[in-house]
């Protein structure tokens, strides 16, 4: 089975905010870097690519022959995508286990686990 | 009831399971069975039925299975299993059969489907229930409970959720993932209909036998047997009767009697998680005279345990009949449940005992206005009644 790991980051804090990262102890810090790491190095993981803060989004619509943009995510900024992941596994207990270890989703954030269609 | 009926009721959680874990899919498997089964209500009257019932009905169904298959070059790419098995065709021995039916029960039950397609999925697959039946318990319209069964199977399949039974790492969430969703079926049940109840009871049973050392499925078995035994006496006239209150003459003895045996298993295996300590409690509740100290003691232990306030009230109420209904009362004070009519009906009966007539009046009231069993209201109404008497 095939699946991407959508990694919605939520509250949890980035290095993007010195503020909120500076809340984490320097332990936790290493530990969201070395976990990304451990991860991306996981057979069976193709890793993704990391996306800019989602405020820097621009949404774009067509209407009636028009295009409209507008600024921002096409969700709310909290429940924007950060980054994503491909994962080959035997099966979701798997996918589950390997999403459990992405610190967004201890941090405050929430990976949605997607089956990808096979022909 | 016909002996095809009694196989079907004993047969049909087994065949579907041993179905799914050879044709790797739960449609196809479904259809097979019911095939199976069709073809059994023709012949079986007319030819006898076959010495072992289970080896010819999985037979029939893997052939018929094989068979449809072969026709359907789109099914066969979906059911890669098949390919391999060339002597697929031949009739089987009962004891090559494996029992798969924990596989069933804990692919069911995966957290990654909503409750209640758990719950319909594993009264459909498990128990051998129609749609239409579970639609009924239910009370939800019968295509509303069709379409969640068909997303719970397409969910199963598009998601890759495994039929196996998890590791033991994992096993302990999942386990209760399971207690949990049989519970609910027998609740359903106990709130009046007693055939979900039986199902519950069945389900129970069968988890008992295929999970023998695990302490907590004897204790939700236990739970289940004991309260279930009281079944005819807990209503009377519309309205609920309170254990007290209740005509023993209607318990079942022997029942309750298995249920002790099945709770003396789970404790002798070291069990002290939350449906041990229910059934426990279950055992308690029917001795005479109650030793309500105990009861209290362990509704404060499964407090702990659960941090459930709903279990404060209960523990609330064993330490007024254990003689200090000011103590209850200040414990009641305390849980934040105001949307639960039993929190005000509890605290009525306290402040009943306590003659604060015009306080519990109220509490009355409040209940009244929270309570959604016509049995309840019923029941509540009258206590009303006797206040103001």
């Amino acid at each position: 089975m095939k699946y991407m790991l959508l990694i919605h980051q939520g509250d949890a804090p980035t290095p993007r905010d010195a503020e909120a990262w500076g809340r984490l102890s320097e332990d936790e810090q290493k530990a969201v870097f070395a976990d990304y790491k451990a991860i991306n190095e996981t057979p069976g993981v193709s890793p993704g690519l990391q996306l800019e803060a989602p405020e820097t989004a621009t949404t774009v619509r067509v209407e009636d022959g028009r295009t409209l943009t507008t600024d921002g995510p096409f969700v709310a900024i909290k429940e924007a995508l950060a980054g994503y992941l491909l994962l080959e596994a035997d099966d979701l207990d798997a996918a589950i286990e390997l999403a459990s270890r992405i610190p967004a989703a201890r941090l405050g954030g929430a990976i949605e686990v997607r089956p990808i269609v096979a022909w | 009831m016909t002996t095809l009926e009694q196989v079907f009721r004993e047969e049909w959680g087994r065949l579907l399971a041993t179905l799914i874990g050879f044709l790797g899919d739960f449609q196809l498997a479904e259809e097979a069975a019911q095939e199976a089964f069709a073809i059994a209500a023709e012949r079986w009257p007319r030819d006898g039925t076959p010495d072992s019932p289970r080896a010819w009905l999985v037979t029939t169904a893997r052939n018929r299975a094989i068979d449809r298959v072969r026709r359907d070059r789109t099914l066969a790419a979906k059911v890669r299993q098949l390919d391999a098995s060339e002597t697929a065709e031949d009739a089987m021995e009962e004891t090559e059969i494996p029992d798969e039916r924990l596989e069933l029960v804990f692919t069911c039950c995966h957290p990654a489907l909503a409750l209640d397609a758990q719950v319909a999925l594993t009264l459909r697959t498990l128990g051998g229930l129609s749609t239409e039946e579970i639609a009924r318990a239910f009370l939800v319209p019968e295509a509303t409970m069709a379409k969640r069964l068909v997303r719970a199977k397409h969910k199963l399949r598009a998601a890759g959720i495994p039929f196996r039974v998890p590791p033991a790492h994992l096993l302990p969430d999942r386990l209760s993932a399971v207690l949990a969703v049989v519970y609910l079926i027998f609740n359903e049940g106990y709130g009046g209909r007693g055939d979900l109840a039986a199902e519950a009871i069945r389900l129970g049973r069968a988890l008992a036998e295929l999970m023998p050392d695990e302490p907590e499925v004897h204790g939700l078995l236990a739970l289940m047997l004991v309260n279930d035994a009281r079944r005819e006496a807990r209503f009377a006239d519309g309205a609920v009767v309170l254990l007290r209150e209740q005509d023993r003459s209607l318990w079942d003895f022997d029942q309750i009697a298995q249920g002790r045996a099945g709770l003396d298993r789970a404790l002798a295996l070291g069990g002290r998680g939350p449906y041990v300590l229910q059934a426990a409690l279950a055992s308690l509740h029917v001795e005479e005279p109650q030793d309500w100290p105990q009861i209290a003691a362990l509704y404060g232990e499964l407090a702990r345990l659960t941090g459930s306030p709903v279990v404060e009230l209960n523990k609330a109420v064993a330490v007024a009949e254990a003689g200090d209904p000011e103590a209850a009362l200040a414990l009641v004070e305390r849980l934040e449940l105001d949307q639960y009519h039993y929190l005000h009906a509890t605290r009525a009966e306290l402040l009943r005992r306590l003659d604060r007539v015009e306080e519990a009046r109220g509490a009355y009231d409040r209940a009244l206005e929270l309570v959604h069993s016509e049995a309840e209201r019923r029941f509540l109404e009258r206590r009303l009644a006797e206040l103001q008497a």
